[in-house]
């Protein structure tokens, strides 16, 4: 057992860490749409967009280690995204990377990496949300083309979207649900597609419904074959990794918090002064550890070639339950200028602890909700019987 | 990068395991802790003879001269079953003369503690269970290079089992004027006794000295510097007591499950209804967490000291929050059978309930989390 990372890891550390020294100085403007083209040109030339990714492909091949290193530095500064094509880069490009044909690769990898237009992910439905693989939305094969109706929701990006990555049956009646599903690249202009924002208890409208009517996509734009999909999706969820990263944003979190807290005063003192507060944060701080090295257990685990599955629902429980526990602290820390919303002049630090403890569910209930991260592990970990 | 343990520790573990499964199940643990000694000396010296009572002493002084992470390998095993012995108390001794101790001390203790003819524990606090400086009020009195030592020390945990107690004391009255002394039970003036405690599989007891002659070969360090060293031995109290809490959640988890599994309720097995099903998850969660959280603060102890402080804390505060909850959980998952005496759960819970204030309970080690955090 042992924590240190090896000298060519080191060196892709000091790598990293140069190459942020030069581009991207103090007090960089990180909403400066001309900073943000050439910081994205960079990273991009580094090969660190699509860091994993097969050199073939035009992705950096990088190994899973160094990845952790890239995102734990550029986390630790603030640094923008690694990439532009938030969706793309996270589940379409990994699994046309899997499952594409050549020239599905060539036609669409480039274009991700470079960032050049939005992908969607149509995957849950009215309905069927958790119960992803009851899905509805038909796809009909009529010559050389997938006609498709139904309906998706909660299609994050969908508005600003230009292609979608969409799940649709295939086989009415399959034996098992999972089967007779299949996957479909469509551009969101395709006559016969509607969408409508939806707009969430913060005001903002991050996702939409999307509707199909009889929209019809070519057979060469399916993703692997005819009834793969689910395989397909769940390789691209697979993709998410330890999830070490992340931690590194909880810990950033926790440092404005403790920032937040060294500012307000309670009961007429301090707030870092009362046993209480000192106590939360704390707690707070040990929940993010756990994550921390849970991760690195997970990594290691990884990296012996042993395959990751349901553990990773341990650390999204974790990030649920801290996501809305610390959204709640930092108001209670602002007490009634809390009630000051994002866009109110009142309101401390822009409003964004308001934002936050409203946005919570973005990460707690996408990708699957805490009761169903504990079925997961219920069933999958602990072998109890499925419900 | 390798968070994981060795083949050599893996093996330690089935070896630990399979010894504890056969020489010591639920029924012999049931004896053992009924009986009045709380320990069974038989048992003692197989594990002095397997190597495993000296596995962090030097091979120089008898032992396997082995690290803080094979201990805790150990120490899990222990926990999972229960296992009631001295064990804890023993290591902590050696780690003290090991630590502060001389090389004449080192030949003089270390052996006897590895073969087992030595049992050791710690005598620090007294009346107040503060685990500062201000914690230790027994002030002795100077007779040329020698010490006289009279006062009670409480919470002496094996104090009725223990030959060899390593004792702090004040040596004036300043923050930290400390120092630690090793104190055989037979001396004159020594009274040690242990008492029936919350948690049968474990002793708790009490120290009397009275005119007890300390000489100058029996202080470990020196004397009036002993803080530091007292500091460092209250962390790893922690994180070895910790370290069972590791293994005897997770065995409650697995037991619980199990019962799920078997009990039929409605029709169906307890174990197919969310609101079981639910619980047993949030426990896994706490316990794959502290268990990381332990893995890395054994680690620190060994390999990295400055951050031992920080991780010693944020395990034995996370862990002793949840391991609470999973006694009680266990507990209640079983139904009215879960508070009998015939069922093994409600060991664990009074395990729980021992280990909260074990070297500090949550609220101690969360501010010491946050005064490190710079609040």
């Amino acid at each position: 057992m042992h924590f240190n990372f090896n000298e060519e890891e080191e060196k892709f550390r000091d790598e990293v860490r140069a190459f942020l020294d030069e581009n991207l100085p103090e007090g960089a403007d990180r909403h400066d749409p001309v900073f943000l083209m050439e910081w994205n040109a960079k990273v991009r030339e580094k090969r660190w967009v699509g860091f994993s990714w097969p050199k073939e492909v035009g992705g950096g091949g990088g190994g899973i280690v160094e990845q952790v290193i890239l995102k734990e530095e550029m986390a630790k500064r603030r640094a923008p995204a690694l990439g532009t094509c938030f969706m793309g880069l996270a589940w379409v490009g990994p699994s046309i990377v899997q499952y594409g044909t050549e020239e599905q690769k060539e036609r669409f990898i480039p274009d991700i990496l470079d960032g050049k237009y939005q992908w969607c992910t149509g995957y849950s439905e009215p309905d069927y949300g958790s119960d992803l693989a009851s899905l509805q939305c038909k796809g009909v094969l009529e010559g050389d083309e997938y006609v498709v109706n139904g309906q998706k929701i909660w299609t994050s990006l969908a508005m600003w979207a230009e292609w979608i990555i969409l799940l649709v049956r295939t086989d009415p009646k399959p034996a098992v649900k999972h089967d007779g599903i299949t996957c479909l690249l469509v551009k969101m202009d395709s006559p016969g597609i509607e969408r409508r924002p939806i707009q969430n208890m913060s005001g903002g409208s991050m996702f939409a419904e999307v509707f199909f009517n009889d929209v019809r996509v070519p057979v060469n734009n399916r993703l692997g074959a005819e009834g793969q999909g689910w395989q397909v999706t769940i390789s691209a969820l697979a993709n998410e990794r330890s999830g070490i990263a992340e931690v590194t944003g909880m810990i950033r979190k926790l440092e404005e918090l403790k920032e937040l807290a060294r500012k307000t005063n309670k009961n007429g003192r301090p707030a870092t002064e009362d046993t209480r507060v000192r106590g939360r944060i704390a707690r707070f701080e040990a929940q993010i550890e756990a994550m921390r090295l849970n991760g690195m257990r997970y990594l290691t685990k990884q990296l012996k070639g042993e395959p990751l599955s349901s553990e990773t629902s341990v650390n999204k429980l974790h990030r649920a339950e801290l996501e809305v526990t610390m959204g709640d602290f930092a108001l209670d820390l602002l007490g009634s200028t809390g009630h000051y919303r994002a866009g109110s002049d009142a309101a401390v630090d822009g409003g964004k602890w308001q934002t936050g403890a409203l946005n919570w569910p973005d990460v707690v209930i996408g990708g699957g909700t805490p009761n169903i991260q504990k079925n997961i592990i219920a069933e999958r970990i602990l072998g109890l019987p499925k419900d | 990068m390798n968070f994981g343990f060795t083949e050599e520790q893996e093996l330690l573990r089935s070896e630990v395991r399979k010894f504890l499964d056969d020489q010591c199940p639920m029924e012999q643990v049931r004896k053992i802790m009924e009986s009045e000694s709380g320990y069974s000396a038989e048992l003692w010296t197989q594990l002095a003879e397997l190597g495993w009572l000296g596995l962090t002493i030097p091979e120089e002084y008898g032992g396997a001269g082995l690290g803080w992470v094979d201990l805790v390998v150990l120490l899990e095993e222990t926990g999972r079953s229960l296992f009631p012995s001295p064990f804890i108390s023993t290591t902590l001794t050696a780690a003290a003369i090991l630590e502060a101790g001389n090389d004449e001390q080192k030949k003089a203790w270390l052996p006897a503690l590895a073969n087992g003819s030595a049992i050791g524990t710690l005598a620090l606090l007294e009346q107040v269970d503060v685990l500062s400086a201000d914690g230790i009020t027994l002030l002795a009195k100077t007779d040329g290079d020698d010490f006289i030592l009279t006062g009670e020390k409480s919470f002496v945990n094996d104090a009725g089992a223990a030959t060899h107690f390593v004792v702090a004391f004040r040596t004036g009255e300043g923050a930290e004027d400390l120092g630690l002394a090793v104190i055989e039970r037979d001396a004159e003036g020594v009274n040690a006794q242990s008492f029936p405690g919350i948690d049968q599989t474990k002793r708790v007891g009490s120290l009397s000295l009275e005119n007890v002659r300390v000489a100058s070969d029996a202080v470990l360090g020196t004397a009036g510097q002993a803080w530091p060293l007292i500091s460092r031995l209250l962390d790893r109290g922690a994180i070895a007591v910790t370290a069972e809490m590791v293994g005897a959640a997770e065995g409650a988890l697995y037991m619980t499950v199990q019962f799920a599994k078997d009990r039929i309720q409605f029709g169906d097995p307890i174990g197919r209804y969310q609101g079981v099903k639910h619980p047993l998850a949030e426990m896994y969660v706490d316990v794959e967490s502290f268990k990381s959280m332990v893995y890395y603060a054994a680690w620190t102890i060994d390999e990295s000291p400055g951050e031992a402080e920080r991780s010693v804390s944020l395990a034995k505060a996370y862990a002793t929050d949840a391991f609470t909850r999973i006694g009680i959980d266990g507990v209640q998952l079983h139904g009215a059978v879960g508070y009998t005496a015939e069922y093994d759960i409600q060991l664990y819970l009074k395990r729980s309930k021992w280990a909260r204030p074990m070297f500090g309970d949550a609220d101690h080690h969360y501010e010491r989390v946050a005064s490190l955090g710079g609040l």
